[in-house]
This record gives C-alpha cells, structure tokens and sequence, in this order.
C-alpha cells in the first residue's frame, strides 16, 4: 500500500495528487450521499428560504427552504453518473473502431476517419439539444448524443497512440509467433496505450461534465426538483434577487471539478505539468533549453 | 598564441567558457578555455567530433548561447568586447561584423517566404536599401554561388528548391551582408556526398576574393585542411591541438589528431598502423580530474588520468598532451626500426 | 490554390448535404408524429388527423418531402413554423442579427485578450508566464453558463451595470446588452486561444530560423513580426476558427441565459415546443456556420503557409 502511494505521487506530482484527492471526496460524498448530506436534499422549509449559512445550513437554503449542500452531495450523483456513463460508452464504441483502424490501416482507417470526420462537424451541445428534440428532455437523450459526440475525441487519441504502437518491433515479434489480431491489440497495445487512454478519457469526463451540466441549466437533461449541479445554477430567481450563493455554489464545485480532472487528465496521460505547478521555474527553463541545444548541435 | 598572429587580430577569444545549467540546476562545462586568434582574411578550421564543443564556440562568438548557457572569458572582435555590447552595436556586429552559415539550411530558412525576401531582408532593414536595388544585389550574388536562373529563384519558397541551393541561398545571404568574418558550422553535413565539395568550394573561393576571415567548423579533417591555413583540433570542449594545414599531416604530434588521421580510410601507408580511436567522444563536464582524452588513449598513464595537461609549443604548433615529447620519439623510433 | 479553394469548397457542401439528410430525417423519425403538436392535449378524430398530416405533407414518403424541403430551401423558403404560423424564415431573420453581433463581440475579445496573454506568457517566461498558464487552466474549465451567472450577479444585479436579459433600445442598447453575454462566452474561449498561442510562440521563438534572423542584425521587433508571429500563426488561425465554430454552440446556452432573442434562444425554444421546422431549419443553419468556420481557417492557413497550398489533399 506504501508502495503504491509513493509510485502514484512520484508520477502524478502534487498537483496531480490533490486533484485525485479532490475528486475523491467528491465521489465518497456522491456514493455515500445519504450518509455525508446534513439534511434531506427536498425537505422544503418556506420559513427558512434564503437563510444564509449558519450551523443549521452550512451553505444556507434555496427560495424554498431546501439545504444547498445538501442538494450539492445528492447532486453530485446525476452530475457525475451521466459523464461516466457518456465517457465509458464512447470507449465502448471509440477503442474497437480505433484499433481496427490502426491495425488494418488501409481504407478501413480511411473509412473510420472520414466517419469522424463528420461526426466532429456537429458539436456535441448541438447534437445533444437536437436528441432532446426529438425525444424529448432527460438525461438519458443527453447522455446518448453526448456519447456519440465524444467517440471522434477519444478514437482519435486511441488510434494514434496504437498506431504508434502497431510498428514497434514488439508488435511483430508477437506476430510472428503466430498470435492474432484480438490478441495483440486487446492485451498488449492496449495495456501499453493505457496511460494516455484513461488520461485522456479523464479530460473527456470533464468536458462531458460540462456540456450536461450546460443541457441541465437549459433544462433539456436532468429534470428541476432533482438535484444537479446544472440544476442548481439555473435557479435565476435567486440570481436576480441577489442571493448568490444557491447559485454560484454549484457553479464553483463544476469548475473545480472539471478543473481536477484535466490536471489528473494531463498528469496520467503524460503531458509535462505547467511552469506553474513545476517546483523550480529554473529548471523548467533549462528543460527547454536543452531541446534547443540538442536542435542545434 | 601562435607566433603568426598579427598585432590586431580580426577575432581572439581568451579563455573562452561556456557553462550549461540542466534540469536539476547541475551547472557543466561544455566549453574550458578555449584561447584562439584569427587574422583578418585567414581561414581557420575547427575540427572535432559532437559535443567537442565546436559548434558551442560559434554560438558564443555570436552571442547566440541558449538562455541555460553563460559564457566567460572574452571575445573580441577587431579589439571590440563582443560581450560588452549594448543590444544596437551587438546588431550591428551581427549585420556586417560576422555572417553565420549554419548546417541545416531547411531549418534555418523561414519556409513560409519568399528567398528573395530571405536575401533582402537585412539589406532592407540594416543597409535602408530600395526593394529594387536590394533584389537586383540578391539577383548577381545567386548567380555568383552557381545557381542558375536566380530571377526565378527569388520568387520560389525554400521548399521549392533542393538541399544543396538552399545551402548555396544561405552562403549568398552571408555573402550578401559582406560580413569581416564568415562562421561556417559544418556547412556541408546536411547536403548529399556529391555536392559537398561544390558547395565547400564555391564558399572558399568566394570568401578568398572578398578576403574574409572565416572559421570553418566541421568532423571532416580533410575538409578543414582543404580549405583552411590553420586548424585547431578539439576534445570535450578544449583546444588538443593546434598547427598549420600544411604541416599536420607530418607534425601532428597529439595522440587524439594522429587517431582522427587514423580514423580516416588509408590513404598512404604510413596511416594504417594507426588505429581507429576506440571508446565514445566525452563532452567536457564528463572528463576527469587529468587528461579528457585519457580514458580513450592508447598512451595514457595513471598521471594522465589525475594532471590535466597545459596547452603547449610542441614541433611548431600548439599541444596539449602531458606525454607529446615521449610520445613523439617513440613514433620516431618505431619509424626508424620500421 | 484555387484547387485547394475548390477542394475545402466541395467538402463543405458535402458535409452540409449529410447533416441536411441525417437532421430532415431524425426529426421525422422521432416518436410522436409532428402533428401532435399542433393538437396538444386534445384528441383529434382521424379525419382531421388525416387532414393535418396531408397539409403538411406527412402522407407522402419521406425522400420526397426531403427534395420538396431542401428545394424550398435552395429558394429561400425554409417552411412554416407549426407554432406561431409564421416564416420560419422571418422568425430566424430577427434573430440572426443579434446572434452575428454577439459570436462577432465575443470573437473580438477572445482574440484580442486571448491572443495577448498568449503572447505576454510565449515572450516573458518567469512569473508573467505562469501567472497566464494559472489563469488559463481554470478558465477553460468556466463554461458559459458558470460563467453567464457570476457576470449576472455582479454586474447586473449587484453593480446594475447590465441588463441581467434582454435588449435595449438601438444600437448602443444592443451592445450593453450583448457586453456580458459575450463576455462570458469569450471566458472559455480566451483560455484556450491564450495556450494554444503561447505554445506556438514559444515553439517558433526556439525555431532555428529564427536564430539566422537575429544573427543577420535584425531588429528584434522586425524578427517577432516576421519571423516568429507570422510562422506561429497557423495553429492559432486553426483555433479562431474551432473556437468561433464553438461559439456559435454557445449562444444555445449563453442567449437563454441572458434572454437574448437570438438564434441560439429560438433553438431552445422551438426544441422545448417540438416546433420542428424551425428546429431543422436553426440546426442546418449552425452546422452550416461551423463547417464554415474550419474551412475559413484552412483557407486564411494556406495563405499564411506556402507549404499548404499545393496540398489538395490537406484533409
């Protein structure tokens, strides 16, 4: 266990490990959400609507009495569930055409891009808001464009790094000892490309994130008495009134979730940290030096 | 110095360093006093395998080291403290002073203008010339490097044109801007085997008409004796030896150059008892404590290994090698018995 | 060049024509016939269901509705709207104006903040660097609608600056009130431009043509100007253009947010109404609007990048 924590900060750096902690607690507080909310998240009180925050409410109650942070923990369930669901479906689809696009190359690479292609064309919001249309708001609409939009991001990053891959000595040596296509690609490529897979399937879950939340907030996905983070910023009676908090309480916990998963995102997938975050900007300097130098000699 | 160096030297550098800071913040050596001399028209070749530390002295006669890097010790450039100028005169010691030819002319052309715009740019800038005029200067000096057609080069794209013009596009840019001193960094190593010896010679011979000094850097030691008069041979980022063109194939007295001359296919007879320099190069913050060549030579000894040799007269040239006077006789030795 | 121009061309129409197929047809597949609408909650006799379905066209197949639509919409008519009865060309029409000033404000201050920081962070490494990096990281993680309710409650409610919705009257009442909404819009999309320009930048100031400039003697100005800024353009031209393609998806967010009468708002409204006529005639017009801006940036890309040109097959 030591072990294991020493090798994850090593590779993840502080900020990549504050992130992961971050969204550790978001997730204990969504699964274990009737355990760490103070309160019952629909328990109206119109005595108390608008109460600012006090020790009876943390962060204080809505118009209609009910306690924010106690909407923000059973929030975090929706506004979690449908980006795992839209990232874990779009690999589904995005890792098998991807890897038979690297590994045949040829038109079936040529077909998968060109299918990409057009399915890039159509942003995922647009997508997602025509899906409602004809089905009518939910989450589960949302959730299926979504994932369509997101496979060209994902089979896209997945069949670059396979194709890399696919013309490394260890690949043909596995051929020649007479293993398959499903074998090479499904246990071995696959298992190399990890890291940048499920790098990269983190940032999609942010941006996942936020385009349902954006579908929450115009009402076309999670539904009004449920809680949603997206939900929740859409509450403008408290905006106009001048109460804040209802509101920019769930926006501030999306950003900084989002925010967690893209640096553990670029942290897992590789992708060297920001000057910023590094420990000596010095040192940040010399590293791009030295590619100048090593250019030029 | 060599006692041929006149009273105002075109170039001199004095202990010449150049330390490099890593990713850890590790400070190295790359370059440790390095003492040369050039007289105004003289062409002196500066040979050396990678990380030897050749193309660092380029960089820092320019003042073009990477931010990492510090440079000490002096350069001076016809008297002038090449580290002590202001942003303008260092401009314009880099506009008529000195004209770089580097290695890579793909790399080092901006690729998405014109080559008549490359040419003229500086003319335009610096010089305040017309477009026109400017153009028709570019237009002569392109025919002057051998290339056919220059009007219709000058409105070609560097992608357009091969290699080897390019480089030639390069050398009439320097030409151009009638620099006192030419800075040739491995000019040909990026262009096919064929076209090398063109392209070396047109740069010789132009530079001899306009009597521009010029140091040429290059892994060639043919190359260098074929076009310089002097030529300093370097190891991890110091001078080992330095003589005439003339007499180095006879005199080379460090056991580094007789292993360059050795590693070279036989020419002559003489060349075949050599042999081949074993080992990898060193760059100069891998050395030891003694001889940075030590560990690579076939002479060395237990004081090699712990006292670094000085820089000394040896046979009418520079040496730096703590055992050249036994070494030479027992090579003097073994010929006669031979 | 002109085969480049053709090429982009013919890719733009085709991607339009799909996204005309795949939107006409899945908004005539949905569950729920279109009709409906028209009858709410009562329940039509057959007849008049019979009569409704001929008058808009319902009984005949479906290819033949698609070239009788698309025809229409090659001469201007983009069909009735089933809610309020009128053009839904005249209902976009109203629109569209409001929705090109706010995607043109919103692209003047990402390119213009976004750009700068950009290139403050590429030439002065050290604190302006990582104090850009710092901002831009959380930034691209503020979406527009996040974003929409912290300008609201500052400058609309609390300080009274802005409109919280809608427009004023004239001109100068239109852009106070488009201020905010393209101000959070522009928010994401700074953060993005502002990396992707420092990136670049930076790569090309390492870049060894950029050296051969400044051992020529050029001026410094002269070689960030025509040497580094011109070659570092491309990527940066490459993310204007995703990035006023993404914002046209924003206004869907940000003019509901603001009650812009734009089309991003007739959009949501006409989903929320199942009007479908204009729904497909909006969708058409936005993909249209985001193929357009890629192949407008592979095109200002050629004309920056010699190397580009001669590649017909840039794709």
């Amino acid at each position: 266990m030591k072990h294991l924590w020493t090798r994850a900060s090593a590779s993840l750096g502080r900020s990549g490990m504050l992130s992961a902690a971050f969204l550790v607690v978001v997730l204990v507080a969504a699964v274990a959400a009737s355990l760490v909310a103070p309160a019952d998240p629909n328990q109206q009180s119109l005595l108390d609507a608008y109460s600012g925050p006090s020790g009876a409410h943390l962060l204080g109650t809505d118009g209609i009495g009910r306690d924010i942070l106690s909407r923000l923990v059973f929030g975090a369930r929706t506004s979690l569930l449908g980006p795992a669901l839209v990232v874990g479906v779009s690999l589904l689809i995005g890792i098998p055409l991807a890897l038979a696009a690297s590994w045949y190359g040829g038109w079936v690479d040529g077909v998968v891009a060109r299918v990409f292609d057009l399915v890039y064309a159509l942003p995922g919001l647009l997508l997602a808001v025509l899906t409602v249309a004809l089905f009518g708001p939910g989450l589960t609409p949302a959730v299926a464009a979504l994932s369509v939009a997101y496979v060209p991001f994902l089979a896209r990053i997945v069949r670059a790094a396979a194709r890399q891959q696919r013309v490394s000595p260890y690949v043909d040596a596995l051929s020649v000892q007479g293993f398959g296509v499903l074998r090479i690609s499904g246990r071995h490529i696959l298992r190399n490309i990890a890291p940048v897979v499920v790098g990269q399937a983190a940032i999609a879950f942010g941006y996942a994130l936020l385009d349902l939340a954006s579908l929450s907030y115009l009402g076309l996905a999670v539904q009004a008495p449920t809680s949603d983070w997206g939900v929740m910023v859409s509450d403008s009676d408290a905006l106009i009134k001048g109460y804040w908090l209802p509101v920019i309480a769930p926006g501030v916990l999306i950003v900084l979730t989002v925010l967690a998963l893209t640096v553990l995102g670029a942290r897992i997938s590789g992708e060297k940290p920001p000057g910023y975050l590094r420990r000596s900007r010095r040192a940040a300097a010399a590293v791009k030096e030295k590619s100048t130098v090593g250019a030029a000699a | 110095m060599s006692a041929d160096a006149p009273a105002v030297p075109l170039l001199e550098l004095t202990g010449l360093t150049v330390d490099f800071t890593t990713e850890d913040g590790v400070s190295r050596t790359l370059l440790d006093g390095v003492d040369l001399s050039l007289a105004p028209g003289e062409a002196l070749g500066l040979v050396g395998e990678s990380g030897s530390g050749k193309s660092m002295t380029v960089r820092a006669i320019t003042r073009l080291l990477p931010r990492a890097a510090t440079a000490s010790g002096t350069i001076r450039f016809e008297g002038a403290d090449v580290g002590a100028m202001d942003a303008g005169a260092l401009r314009g010691y880099r506009d008529g002073g000195v004209g770089l030819v580097f290695q890579d002319p793909r790399a080092h052309i901006n690729p998405t203008r014109k080559i008549g715009a490359f040419l003229t740019e500086a003319l335009v800038r610096n010089r305040h010339l017309g477009k026109k005029e400017a153009l028709a200067r570019a237009e002569a000096v392109l025919a002057e490097v051998g290339i056919d057609d220059p009007a219709r080069r000058l409105r070609q794209y560097p992608h357009e044109v091969s290699g080897g013009m390019l480089q030639r596009v390069m050398i009439a840019s320097v030409l151009l801007a009638e620099p006192r001193l030419i800075l040739a960094d491995e000019p040909t190593t990026a262009l096919d085997v064929t076209i090398q010896r063109e392209v070396v010679g047109i740069l010789d011979r132009l530079r001899r008409d306009r009597g521009m000094g010029m140091v040429f850097i290059t892994h060639d030691l043919d190359l260098a004796l074929a076009v310089c008069g002097r030529v300093a041979v370097m190891y991890a980022g110091r001078i080992v030896e330095l003589r005439s063109a003339e007499t180095l194939h006879e005199r080379a007295a460090h056991p580094y150059t007789l292993g360059l001359l050795g590693s070279r296919p036989a020419i002559d007879e003489r060349s075949e008892r050599l042999s081949a320099i074993l080992g990898r190069p060193v760059s100069a913050f891998e050395a030891g404590p003694g001889c940075a060549f030590a560990p690579r030579c076939s002479f060395a000894t237990e004081t090699c290994e712990t006292t670094p040799p000085p820089l000394t007269e040896f046979d009418g040239g520079l040496v730096r090698c703590g055992r050249v006077e036994e070494i030479h006789a027992h090579r003097k030795s073994e010929e006669a018995n031979a | 060049m002109g085969r480049l121009l053709l090429h982009r061309l013919g890719g733009l129409l085709t991607t339009l024509f799909l996204s005309s197929i795949v939107i006409f047809g899945s908004l005539y597949l949905a569950p729920g016939s279109p009709e409906n609408v028209l009858f709410g909650n009562r329940q039509p006799t057959p007849e008049a269901r019979l009569m409704v379905r001929h008058r808009l066209h319902l009984d005949q197949p479906l290819p033949v509705r698609y070239w009788d639509w698309l025809t229409g919409v090659l001469h201007g008519d983009l069909g009735t709207s089933m809610v309020t009865g009128q053009p839904v060309a005249d209902r976009i029409g109203a629109g569209l104006g409001n929705t090109l000033i706010l995607v043109l404000m919103t692209m003047i201050i990402v390119v213009l903040v976004g750009m700068g920081a950009g290139l403050a962070a590429a030439l002065l490494p050290g604190r302006v660097d990582g104090a850009v990096s710092m901002l831009t990281s959380v930034s691209v993680t503020v979406p527009p609608f996040v974003a929409s309710t912290l300008l609201i409650s500052v400058f609309a409610v609390r300080l009274g600056w802005f409109p919280a919705s809608g427009l004023g009257d004239g001109v100068a009442g239109k852009i106070q009130g488009l201020i905010l909404p393209a101000c959070a819009m522009a928010l994401i999309s700074c953060g993005f431009l502002a990396r992707v320009t420092r990136n670049a930048v930076r790569e090309q100031v390492e870049r060894e043509h950029v050296q051969t400039a400044l051992v020529r003697g050029l001026p410094r100005s002269a070689v960030l100007r025509s040497h580094v800024l011109r070659n570092a353009l491309p990527p940066i031209i490459t993310a204007v253009g995703l990035l006023t393609a993404g914002t046209f998806a924003s206004t869907l967010v940000v003019e509901s947010a603001f009650a812009v009468p734009g089309i991003g708002q007739l959009t949501i409204q006409s989903v929320a109404q199942k009007d479908f006529p204009v729904v497909q005639a909006v969708a058409l017009l936005l993909v249209g609007a985001f193929v357009l801006c890629n192949a407008a940036s592979d095109l200002i890309q050629a004309v920056v990048d010699p190397r580009l040109r001669e590649a017909g097959s840039t794709s």
